[in-house]
This record gives structure tokens, C-alpha cells and sequence, in this order.
């Protein structure tokens, strides 16, 4: 199965390489590609109800507008397995008049880096053009926050947490491994079916740690911190252009991980541990929610689809109605796009074997 | 808070938010879309707003809100038609108003059901929205008292309510409902993502059963195969005339039944987690409990009826208070309602713990426009009801496949894989034959419906306990035998000791008659084996992932040994006894047809699908049906045929869904629809 996998991937690689050069031979005399009277079909592997939904819905119109042509857009949800039935699908399919677009997550991601074996799909096989980022921030109850000494989270190692967790392997792996490195006690409860009910549990005294996406705090957490019964402990961070840990620029005020681990004795920036943990949040955050074509796009294609979402982040209200939808986040298109799905998806093999084993020692958690 | 001070301002300028022509056209457009939906069953809110998502960008809150509260409010009261007419629940919401509902309709009263049904539905949407009105406000510190060992108990009482259900053979009850949690427990555990009874080679099975397939397959199937074969009408009488009064008159007699179910639903609807899927069951529960004569439950009593759709309503109401409050969807539906209300205007409603500080207005702007959209759809569906009624009167073989029809296409929605189309025949042939049997199917879907609410709880309890136990018994303690729990503790026992004591005078599903020993000995060790492998399977799964084990093993050891002890009154009770029912011992006269060759039309369908694609294969099965079978024309199957196919792209165009491609299409490039 392995070899079978691996050889498949090459002959993907070469079919990929192939239809590089020709399109690239295309672009000379390309125009564009027009949609008009067409209906482009955005292919989303999850639920409606997910945050990969919403975001969808939020940008289908904006980008129905902003094709040529204006096609209608529509979103179609795929779910199963996790996302990784729908992106097995999209594997499948080829390049034909540019109405099939798709929209991955960290979820679809984390499967492909730590290879699920359910994972057909192969990321360099798709063509980019537009990578939305996001961040986290972790938050404790005010006692427990009121622990810490300045950044130095050394008081907290004796605490017992509990943390409503949907899955190791999940986007979940970033917030618990951060707290494993801090040295703090955290005892995941699975089973919980989304990060609202994390909260919630958080809410109801159960839980006594927890993070959520940056659009998520904004909404439900940050209430919480105004009326005195959450206190924002770190954010993940955010990447600046040379690929260092800074500031969350929705969350300036905040201290990064990076800094309050700095803080800690017991936790190190540097070393295996620490680069697991940045390339994990890396292929989980900074890109975490791509939109593709499938395999074979023309140059055509893909310069349409990126002039409209260039056109998109272009318009006078985008600040205004994206900022409480998707935060204030990079929106990557071209080559920025390109280096973001670089990033997400290429995981040094000495990280992915490290968390492997970590998931493996600490969970139990196999995936073959 | 100062009710007074804070909440009459707003409910003010909720009054006047609402209260425009505009805004009323948005809403009575929405309700008619809802209606349209909601009345085909397997199909809900969920597709109903994701039909109107695209439109919401952009839009003025108020009559986006208008649009879409109009549509979801209808959808528990239209769902209602598919329950009481042809025995198939509508939704979640309305499984148990199958159980009386449906053998109305087959007296010919079907326009008495479902008016009692539209006018409890009406009440009970009208009594959530008057609750919430003064809960809302001091909704928050209660739900939040509602931690997972109170979740756990409530699931545990949901439970219970197999015991009213179980039928003559408590035995049987039992086995029926641990099969459902079995079943419910295929796929990934919730958590260490061990795989129960599937394996990755079959992706399909990994995530699990559908309700939808499995609440068809259930009901439905077995309901229209066995219409089929008797080769009538659902109702062999004339509608009783001037039934929908009669209908209005029962429910006003059974006000204080429908108050406190209607409470129920508010109660059920306003803790997070659960949903709305055990609502009902509870309410019938309840029902029965509360009512002298128990003989008529399950052959038609109207207070079976009355029970579940008041609760179902105010459920709906109910739900919105985590839904607003907390920003955690209730059902399905209500997530992609928050996703849209983030749609609306410039964004800047957000749904979550400051909506009842920035938004309070249009907070109640939304439970004002819900008690309105219960009013608009009621009075809509009473006006049909008399109308609609005579379909039960029409031959059920030119209605059954376009049921079927129906029924594939919703269940095809559920995964859009060509396995949920086997995944329905094959629910649905073990609904046959637990409908042949009399073994309880209210009792299996229950178990189904609470497998992993139970299980997830049970162990998310657990493990936050031992934390607890761990700084101090005393903390471990409070935490587990809170107030709450304590009360749905006794409540749950009292349900069970009164609900076994009753169960043997409550036919859920009417009378059985024995037949030979042989048919329902095989079908018991049918089940027996089933369990028996589920039970090695998850023996299987190694220690680190104990947490996904012990579940399907306590469930299934408990319906294993329910099963060998009713092997053995088998071997011992004679062949009268009741544990030997078999419907077609009683049927026989009856059944103008044959199971298999009844079975073997849906067969047909199923692997036609899987050789031409859905459109194809339907187009074939409906020529075929209604021209071999019904024994119509050739113009008229035709006809008939084309305005099935017509009706299908329609739907299907307008929800933008794809049908089930086959062998055919991987081969071929067709054009929609039969791609």
C-alpha cells in the first residue's frame, strides 16, 4: 500500500509537472476565462455547520460578484471522514471549464500531514489561489490566570486542567502540545463536538482551560473577559513575512506563546520539540482554510480566480465586513497563496516524527 | 435583572421591528417555503435554510430573520403530514406522533389527527414563545447548572422511556433498544477514534449511521412495504366528515396535557446537547403515563398525538435560548441559522453571550416572530388539512413509489453516497422484520438516537469525576449527585417501575398475533449473532482506547443476556405465547402480495441506481411499477413517470443536489441531472 501510494503520488507529481508547462505555455496568449451564464460549484468537506461553512458563505457572494461573467456560486457540502472524504473526491476530479473549485482546513491538513490512512489526496497536486489565515488564543478562569507570574507559567504545573478536546490528532494537537510544553497537567475530555461546546463546558465550571479560533473569542470569549469570568492566558501568534512567531495583530495586547514559553524555565523555543510544535501551527493557522482548482487548471483559470479574490480583499467595505467574520487575518493570493500552502503542507520529517510518537505515547493514538 | 426596566423597552421595539407589512410578507413567504419543505419527509430545516443562505448576504436583519425564522418554526408543524398520513416520521420531531397518528389515518381520521396535531403544535409554539419571553433573561445561570452529569441523567431518562414503549415482551423492548445503541455506536468513537463494527476500507461506515436513514428505514420502509402488499388505500374508509373540528375540540380537552407537554418541550429544547430527537418521545411518555385508559396508545388514542406535537413546537422555541445565549446550536438547523444570522447586514449581530446585552431587542424581535410563524403555519395547514387528508384515500400503489422516491432522495442528502441508499434498504429490512416480530422499533430508534449522547456523557462524566475525586471526595461527590441529578434520578426511576408495569396493556404498535415458533426464533439469533460479534469487536479495541470499549461492551452484554433469556422462554413457552408474534401469521388474508417479491421492486431500484445512476434507474422503476404492478395504462406511466422525474429535478435543482450516479456515470460524462 505504501509504494503503491508513494509510486502513485510520483506519477501524480510528473501528470502535474506535465500540465505545469503546458499552462504555463497557455498563459501567453490568456485573457482569462469567462463565467458568464455558469454556475461555479465551491465544494466544502465538511457540514453547514462548520466554521469552514461559514466561511464559505461569507465569501460566495463576494466572489460571484467578483468573477467574470458573475457566475452563481454556490456551496456544496461534502462531509465524512473527517474532510477526508471530500478531498478524496477532489483528487478525482480534473480540470474542465473552471466551475469546481474546493475549500480545505486544518482539518484536512493534519490528516495529510501525519498520514490518516484515509488520505488519498495530494496537496501538490492542487492549484491555489486564495489561503485565509486565522489564530487562537488559549484562556484560563481568572484564580487559576491570577497563578501565573507575569509570563512564567511554572505555578500552574501543579494544577490538574481539564480541557474539552474533539480529537489529538485534531487542530486540537497545537493547543495541547503548547500546554505540555509549558509543564502544565492538561487531561483532555474527548468527545466534544465542536469548539462552542468547549466553551461552554469552560462556562459551566468543567473545563478549566481552553482556546478557541480567533473569530470564536471574539464572539463568545470576549464577553467573558468583560464580565470577569475568563482571562486571556496567550495567543498562538501569527507569522511575519520571514516565517518568525509575532504578535497576533488581532490580538496586539496579548503575549504570544513563544513569550510566555520564553518566560517559562521549563519550556524551550528552540530544539525538536518546539519546531513539531511551530510547524504544526503553521500548517494549522496561518493557512488554515485554502481554496483550490483541481488538478490540470489552466493559467487562465488560475489568473481569473486570483484577480477576483485579489478584487475581493480590494473592495472599500472588506476591512468592515470581513473583520468580525474572519478576523483580521492575512488573505493570501498568487505567490503569497502558493508559499502559504508551501508551509501548511511540507512539514519537516523530523516534526511530523516527533508528533507522531508524541500522539502515540501520550493518547495512544496510531494511525495506521 | 429588573424584568420590568429592562425587558418591556425592548419587547417595544421588538414590537415594532415586527410589526410592519414588510416584514409580515417576509415572514408568511418564509412559513409557505417551509411548508413546501417540510412536509416531504427526511427533509427539514436544514435544507430549507440552506436554501435561503445565499440570499441572506447583505440583507436587512429584520426581514432575513423574518425569512428564515418563518421557515424553521414550520417545519416541527408541517413535518406532521408525512407522521399522521403515511406513517413516516417527518423529522426527529415527530417520530412518536407516528405511533397514534398513523392509525388514525388508517380509521379515516386522518383530518382529526392532524388538526388535534396543528392545533397543539400552535399552543405549544405559542407557549415557548411566551416562556422565553421572561426566561430569556435569567435563562443564563440555569442552563449553565445543566453540567454533563445532569446531561448524562436526562439522556438516562430519555432511556427510560423504552420501558413504556417496550411493547408485551419487556425482554424484547430491552434487545430492540440495545440493538438501536449498537447501532448507534458504529463507526468512530467519540473518544479515541477507535473504529466500532467498521473498518477504514469502508470509509462509509467510519462516520457512522445517518438518523435520517436510519428514522426511514425504520419506519417508513416497513410502513410502506406493508401498505403494499395489502394493495389498498392507507384509510379503506370515507374521510369522517367535518373531521378537523373535531380535532380542534379534542385538543381543548386535553389543554392541561398539551400545557405540560408544551413545557416539556421548553424545558428539553433549552439544555444544550441534547437536541430536539428525545422531545418527543418523552412527551408521549408522559402522555401514556398521565392517562387513565392505556388500551387505545398505539391504535389511534388522540392524546399520543396531541402529547408529542405540543412538546415539539416549544421545543423549537426552547432551543433558541443556547442558540442565542451561548452561540451553540441546539440541532442542525439552528447552526446554520447562526452562520446566517452572521450573513445578515453589515454583520454586527453576533450570536453568543452579548446578544442579550447589544441585541436584546432583536432577540425578542426572534421569539416574537417565532410565536407569529407558529400562527401563520398552523392556520395554513389547518386550512389544508381536509384536503390533504384524501390522500390517504388514493391507492397506495401509485403513492408508494413516488414515496420511495422521496425517501431515496432525502436519504441520498444525508452522505450523497450511493451507500446511504444500501444503508436505507438494509435499516429498512430490519425494520420489516421488526415490525413482522413485534419487536418495539419506538424503543430501537430511541436507543439509536441516545447511543452517543449517552456514551459521550457517560465518559466525559466520568473522567472530569475522577478529577474531581482526586482533590477531595467531597468535591467528586457534589459534582455527581447534584440537586439536579438527584431529582432525574427519582423521576427516571419512578418512569421505569410505572412505564414496565404499563408497557404490557400499551400495543405501541397494535395488536400482534402468534404464529409458529420457527420465523421469530431465526430472527433472534439473528439479532443474538449481531450482538454477539459487536460485543468480540469491541473487546477488541487495546486498553489505551478502553474508552471506546466499554460502551458497546456493557450495551451489548446487557441486550445479549436480555437475548439468551428470552431464547430460553422460547424453548420452554408454547407456541401461542406472545413472545412468538408474527404478523404474517395474522396478515395472511390480508396481504395481497408477497414480502419478497414486494421487497424485490426496491431491490430493483437499488441496483439499477447503482448500474445508471438515480434519474435512470427511478425513471425505469416508476415506468415499470405503476405499469406491471398498478396496472395502469401505458400513457399513464408515462405520465406519471415523467411528472416523478420532473418533480425530483425540480427539488433537487432548486436545494442544488446532485442524485446518486452509478456504474454508468463513471464511464460516461452525462449532463445533470443524470450525472
Amino acid at each position: 500500500m505504501k509504494t503503491f501510494n508513494t509510486a502513485r503520488r510520483v506519477a501524480m507529481g510528473l501528470v502535474a509537472a506535465a500540465t505545469a508547462t503546458l499552462a504555463t505555455e497557455a498563459t501567453a496568449g490568456g485573457h482569462g476565462i469567462d463565467l458568464e451564464g455558469k454556475t461555479v460549484e465551491w465544494v466544502i468537506p465538511f457540514s453547514e455547520t462548520g466554521g469552514s461553512a461559514k466561511w464559505a458563505n461569507f465569501y460566495a457572494p463576494l466572489l460571484s460578484e467578483a468573477l467574470p461573467g458573475s457566475p452563481t456560486v454556490v456551496v456544496k457540502f461534502m462531509p465524512g471522514a473527517g474532510s477526508t472524504k471530500g478531498a478524496n473526491w477532489f483528487q478525482e476530479q480534473t480540470y474542465d471549464d473552471g466551475t469546481l473549485i474546493f475549500g480545505s482546513s486544518g482539518s484536512t491538513q493534519f490528516p495529510y500531514l501525519l498520514g490518516d490512512p484515509r488520505v488519498r489526496y495530494e496537496y501538490g497536486d492542487w492549484n491555489v489561489v486564495l489561503a485565509s489565515g486565522t489564530g487562537g488564543v488559549a484562556y484560563l478562569p481568572p484564580d487559576l490566570a491570577g497563578m501565573m507570574d507575569g509570563l512564567d507559567a511554572t505555578a500552574l504545573q501543579g494544577t490538574d486542567f481539564i480541557y474539552g478536546s474533539q480529537g489529538a490528532t485534531r487542530l486540537d494537537l497545537v493547543p495541547l502540545l503548547a500546554w505540555e510544553m509549558l509543564g502544565l497537567n492538561v487531561e483532555p475530555v474527548f468527545g466534544i463536538k465542536g469548539r462552542g461546546d468547549g466553551r461552554l463546558m469552560f462556562e459551566r465550571g468543567e473545563a478549566n482551560i481552553d482556546y478557541q479560533t480567533s473569530s470564536s473569542y471574539l464572539s463568545g470569549v470576549t464577553p467573558l473577559v468583560a464580565d470577569g469570568s475568563a482571562v486571556p492566558m496567550m495567543s498562538w501568534g501569527a507569522l511575519d513575512a520571514d516565517g518568525n512567531i509575532v504578535r497576533d495583530p488581532t490580538f496586539p495586547d496579548m503575549p504570544t506563546f513563544k513569550e510566555v514559553c520564553d518566560a517559562t524555565p521549563s519550556c524551550e523555543t528552540s530544539g525538536t520539540q518546539w519546531d513539531a510544535w511551530k510547524a504544526f501551527f503553521v500548517a494549522g493557522f496561518p493557512a488554515q482554510k485554502m481554496v483550490f482548482l483541481p488538478a490540470g487548471a489552466s493559467a487562465d483559470a488560475m489568473a481569473t480566480y486570483t484577480k477576483a479574490f485579489e478584487d475581493i480583499k480590494a473592495r472599500a467595505d472588506f476591512a468592515e465586513i470581513s473583520s468580525g467574520r474572519l478576523g483580521v487575518y492575512p488573505q493570501m493570493t498568487g505567490g503569497e497563496a502558493t508559499g502559504a500552502l508551501d508551509s501548511a503542507t511540507k512539514v519537516p520529517g523530523e516534526a511530523k516524527d516527533f508528533v507522531i510518537n508524541w500522539l502515540s505515547e501520550r493518547y495512544g493514538v496510531t494511525l495506521n | 435583572m429588573d424584568f420590568v426596566a429592562v425587558a418591556l423597552p425592548a419587547l417595544g421595539d421588538a414590537a415594532g421591528l415586527i410589526l410592519q407589512p414588510i416584514v409580515l410578507g417576509y415572514l408568511v413567504l418564509g412559513v409557505v417555503m417551509g411548508l413546501c419543505i417540510g412536509v416531504f419527509p427526511g427533509l427539514g430545516g436544514i435544507a430549507g435554510l440552506s436554501l435561503l443562505l445565499p440570499f441572506m448576504f447583505g440583507m436587512d436583519p429584520v426581514l432575513g430573520l423574518a425569512l428564515m425564522i418563518g421557515m424553521v418554526a414550520v417545519v416541527p408543524t408541517s413535518d406532521t403530514f408525512a407522521s399522521v398520513l403515511m406513517g413516516i416520521p417527518g423529522s426527529s420531531a415527530s417520530q412518536a406522533t407516528v405511533l397514534d397518528g398513523f392509525p388514525m389515518a388508517k380509521r379515516g381520521e386522518a383530518a382529526r389527527a392532524l388538526s388535534a396535531a396543528f392545533s397543539s403544535s400552535l399552543f405549544g409554539g405559542l407557549v415557548g414563545a411566551a416562556f422565553l419571553t421572561v426566561f430569556i433573561l435569567i435563562a443564563r445561570p440555569i442552563v449553565l447548572e445543566f453540567r454533563t452529569p445532569e446531561l448524562l441523567m436526562i439522556t438516562i431518562f430519555g432511556l427510560s422511556m423504552v420501558g413504556i414503549l417496550a411493547g408485551r415482551v419487556a425482554l424484547k423492548g430491552i434487545a430492540a433498544a440495545g440493538l438501536g445503541m449498537m447501532i448507534g455506536t458504529i463507526g468512530e468513537g467519540d473518544s479515541a477514534g477507535e473504529l466500532r463494527m467498521a473498518t477504514y476500507d469502508m470509509p462509509y461506515l467510519v462516520d457512522g449511521l445517518k438518523l435520517v436513514i436510519v428514522g426511514l428505514g425504520i419506519f417508513a420502509i416497513p410502513e410502506i412495504v406493508a401498505l403494499l402488499r395489502q394493495d389498498r388505500a392507507i384509510s379503506d374508509r370515507k374521510p369522517l366528515g367535518g373531521g378537523w373540528l373535531t380535532g380542534v375540540r379534542d385538543w381543548f380537552s386535553n389543554i392541561w396535557l398539551s400545557v405540560r407537554c408544551s413545557i416539556i418541550g421548553v424545558i428539553v429544547g433549552v439544555i444544550p446537547g441534547l437536541g430536539g430527537s428525545v422531545v418527543d418521545w418523552i412527551a408521549y411518555g408522559h402522555s401514556v403515563q398521565t392517562t387513565k385508559d392505556k388500551s387505545k396508545f398505539g391504535s389511534g388514542e388522540i392524546r399520543g398525538v396531541i402529547g408529542p406535537e405540543s412538546s415539539n413546537n416549544a421545543k423549537e422555541g426552547g432551543g433558541l435560548v443556547p442558540t442565542l445565549l451561548f452561540g451553540i446550536p441546539g440541532s442542525g438547523s439552528m447552526a446554520i441559522f447562526i452562520g446566517a444570522i452572521a450573513l445578515l447586514g453589515s454583520g454586527n449581530i453576533e450570536v453568543g453571550p452579548s446578544m442579550l446585552k447589544n441585541n436584546l431587542d432583536i432577540t425578542y424581535a426572534i421569539v416574537w416572530l417565532l410565536a407569529l410563524a407558529n400562527v401563520v403555519g398552523t392556520l395554513i395547514c389547518i386550512a389544508a388539512s381536509g384536503g390533504i387528508a384524501r390522500l390517504t384515500t388514493i391507492p397506495f400503489a401509485l403513492l408508494a413509489p413516488f414515496l420511495f422516491m422521496i425517501i431515496s432522495f432525502a436519504a441520498f442528502q444525508s452522505g450523497q453516497n450511493l451507500m446511504d441508499l444500501v444503508a436505507l434498504f438494509a435499516i429498512g429490512f430490519l425494520g420489516i422484520m421488526m415490525r413482522r416480530f413485534d419487536w418495539s422499533r419506538p424503543a430501537f430508534l430511541i436507543g439509536f438516537v441516545l447511543s452517543n449522547p449517552a456514551e459521550t456523557y457517560a465518559n466525559q462524566a466520568v473522567q472530569i469525576a475522577q478529577s474531581r475525586f482526586r482533590k477531595g471526595f467531597e468535591e467528586g461527590f457534589d459534582y455527581i449527585f447534584s440537586p439536579i441529578v438527584i431529582v432525574l434520578i427519582i423521576i427516571t426511576l419512578l418512569s421505569v417501575v410505572v412505564g414496565l408495569r404499563q408497557a404490557k396493556t400499551i400495543m405501541a404498535e397494535g395488536a400482534v398475533e402468534s404464529g409458529a415458533k420457527r420465523a421469530p426464533m431465526i430472527f433472534l439469533l439473528v439479532v443474538l449473532g449481531y450482538l454477539i460479534v459487536a460485543f468480540v469487536n469491541a473487546s477488541m479495541i487495546p486498553d489505551y482506547a478502553a474508552a471506546d470499549r466499554v460502551f458497546p461492551r456493557f450495551v451489548s452484554g446487557v441486550a445479549i443476556v436480555a437475548c439468551l433469556i428470552l431464547l430460553v422462554q422460547m424453548m420452554i413457552r408454547p407456541e401461542t405465547h406472545a413472545l412468538f408474534a408474527d404478523r404474517e401469521a395474522g396478515d395472511a388474508e390480508t396481504n395481497a402480495h408477497g414480502l419478497w417479491s414486494t421487497l424485490a421492486w426496491f431491490a430493483g431500484l437499488l441496483i439499477l441506481t447503482s448500474l445508471l445512476g438515480f434519474i435512470l434507474a427511478l425513471g425505469l422503476f416508476l415506468f415499470a411499477f405503476i405499469r406491471l404492478r398498478a396496472g395502469k395504462s401505458l400513457g399513464f406511466s408515462a405520465l406519471y413517470t415523467a411528472a416523478g422525474i420532473a418533480f425530483m429535478c425540480l427539488m433537487a435543482g432548486l436545494l442544488n443536489r446532485d442524485f446518486p450516479p452509478g456504474l454508468l456515470q463513471s464511464y460516461m460524462d452525462l449532463p445533470w441531472p443524470l450525472t
